[in-house]
């Protein structure tokens, strides 16, 4: 990756953080407290009750499979992050190439176009409250909503391009400032919507009759549908199995002191993807109760509009908050897609390549199925990039093992380490088919993928570590 | 000025959450609840950035989901 595509925290892009530079357990507590309660936290929780998940698996199983996304971090991501200080990226640029490292960005930028496509819908569906504009989900996929909220779509998707073609820095100061009033928001309208279904005593909470009765009233409208337990746990699990498993996240604890700093995932998991989430699917669970009409959409079905059931709940404070957590989430997607763009186009303005992203987002958030489809997305996102995360693990701590160099581009001058190209790609295009042929669930691809992409790359790498030449020491 | 800044945060912040635990308990309506929670949204987002206008974290410009 070129310097100018990735500028997380602006210094030590292609050097290893130096320890003056190094930051202590509280700064990451502090920052992963404000993560993970973003826009997407409105479409995930609503979409577990729509899936029929019971409330005790929800309860259990996002426990179990948050616990095994913080152990991912701590064990996996943090030794090699601490042990190599680098970016993701530069060290992906080591192993496999720059143009390979280019080409993942843009896969990466692809995944986030769609993922902040998602966040639009969200915040339109809340600015579209006040003018009584309804969130219609049409029965395709590539259908478009009603009319006018495909209008309202497209005016938020240009807003928020706009800001991102500005830079991400404005809106991560709003973001920063929002975190804890939006995990107040997303706290608050659980204990509303709990209120609202009169669920106020330990007797009505533990009996959960409020949740059985969204439940079957789901499933009389959508038809019977099951989300187990084990699905539950992995989807918890992987759902940031980019961030883990895919080792994004080494750019932010190569400034690690300690190693203790990688449970700090821990309150971003528990505040977002357990209570958040949890709150969330609360707020359907109420509107099917209160208001069981306006929870089915034109379809006839029961749907997740996210700026209706937050109205429903706190009133102009929900709106906001949906606004804000969409715009937040989908302004950095856009802002880094842009720059994955122009990675591919080095002559291309950074505004420009921004706005295209920006655009190819507004297009995806024009088809409201694709931010009800968030579950198996997230689960896609991780089986597309975690692999490459297996190809560092393998690179730290087997290569060497093995007989074989570490970080080989660097020291073979090759752009693309066919390797790693094949060990990525191979497990991709298979995990790719299952989840979209053949249905298989999303999140359950990932680990598979890992594995297979480890053990390939290894391989490969045998075969064309002693076809190629003899590296030169760097 | 930073630490009055901060207590309007934290007085804000419980304008959103505790309302709605009143209601939990029956002691007040779901009007005033939405009420005083706009109310603690305009404050937090005057009093917060008095305070809180730190350094972006290194991971500001990442992806959260």
């Amino acid at each position: 990756m070129v310097e100018e595509n990735s500028n997380s925290g602006g210094e030590f892009e292609r050097e290893p953080v130096p320890d003056s530079a190094l930051l202590g357990n509280g700064k990451f507590w502090g920052m992963y407290a404000g993560e993970h309660a973003a826009g997407t936290e409105f479409m995930i929780g609503p979409l577990f009750l729509a899936a029929g998940a019971s409330l005790s698996d929800l309860i259990l199983g996002l426990l179990l499979g948050n616990f095994l996304a913080v152990l991912t971090w701590r064990f996996l991501v943090v030794p090699v992050a601490m042990a190599k200080r680098l970016t993701l990226y530069y060290q992906l640029e080591r192993i496999a190439g720059g143009t390979l490292v280019k080409f993942y960005n843009m896969v990466n930028g692809l995944l986030f176009c769609f993922l902040a496509g998602a966040m639009i819908t969200v915040s339109a569906s809340a600015v579209g409250v006040p003018f009584k504009i309804t969130f219609d989900i049409p029965s395709n996929t590539f259908g478009l909503s009603n009319p006018s909220f495909t209008a309202l779509v497209a005016i938020v998707g240009v807003v928020i391009a706009l800001v991102a073609a500005g830079g991400y820095e404005r809106v991560s100061r709003v973001a920063n400032i929002a975190a804890p009033w939006m995990i107040a928001v997303f706290a608050a309208c659980g204990i509303v919507s709990l209120a609202q279904m009169d669920a106020t005593s330990v007797a009505a909470l533990s009996e959960g009759k409020y949740w059985s009765d969204a439940i079957a009233f789901v499933q009389e409208k959508n038809g019977p549908q099951s989300f187990g337990f084990w699905q539950i746990v992995v989807f918890a699990w992987l759902c940031n199995g980019a961030m883990h498993f895919g080792m994004a996240d080494l750019s932010i604890f190569r400034f690690a002191k300690s190693k203790s700093s990688g449970w700090a995932p821990a309150i971003g998991m528990f505040l977002g993807h357990y209570m958040a989430w949890i709150a969330a699917a609360l707020l359907l669970a109420a509107l099917i109760k209160i208001q069981p009409a306006l929870a089915v959409g034109g379809d006839g079905k029961v749907s997740a509009n996210p700026g209706l059931l937050a109205f429903e709940s706190l009133g102009w404070t929900g709106i906001i908050c949906v606004i804000i957590a969409g715009w937040t989430t989908a302004n950095p997607t856009i802002y880094r897609a842009g720059l994955a763009f122009q990675g591919v186009l080095p002559k291309s303005s950074r505004t420009a390549m921004t706005l295209v992203a920006g655009a190819v987002a507004t297009i995806a958030g024009a088809f409201p199925n694709l931010s009800a489809q968030l579950l198996g997305f997230v689960g896609t996102y991780g089986t597309v990039l975690g692999p490459m995360g297996a190809v560092i693990f393998v690179d730290f701590y087997l290569m060497k093992k093995f007989g074989l160099r570490d970080e080989y581009a660097t020291h073979s001058g090759a752009q693309v380490n066919i390797a790693v190209l094949v060990a990525w790609l191979l497990p991709v295009a298979v995990g790719l088919y299952l989840i979209i042929a053949l249905g298989v669930f999303a999140a359950y691809a990932v680990i598979p993928c890992w594995i297979a992409c480890a053990v390939l790359y290894l391989g490969l790498s045998k075969f064309t570590q002693s076809a190629g030449p003899e590296p030169a020491s760097v | 000025m930073n630490n009055i800044a901060k207590i309007a945060s934290l007085i804000t912040l419980g304008l959103v959450i505790v309302p709605c635990l009143l209601y939990f308990a029956g002691t007040i309506g779901l009007d005033t609840v939405k009420w005083t929670a706009l109310a603690g949204t305009i404050g937090w987002f005057i009093a917060t950035p008095m305070w809180m206008s730190r350094e972006l974290p290194v991971d500001a410009d990442q992806v959260e989901i």
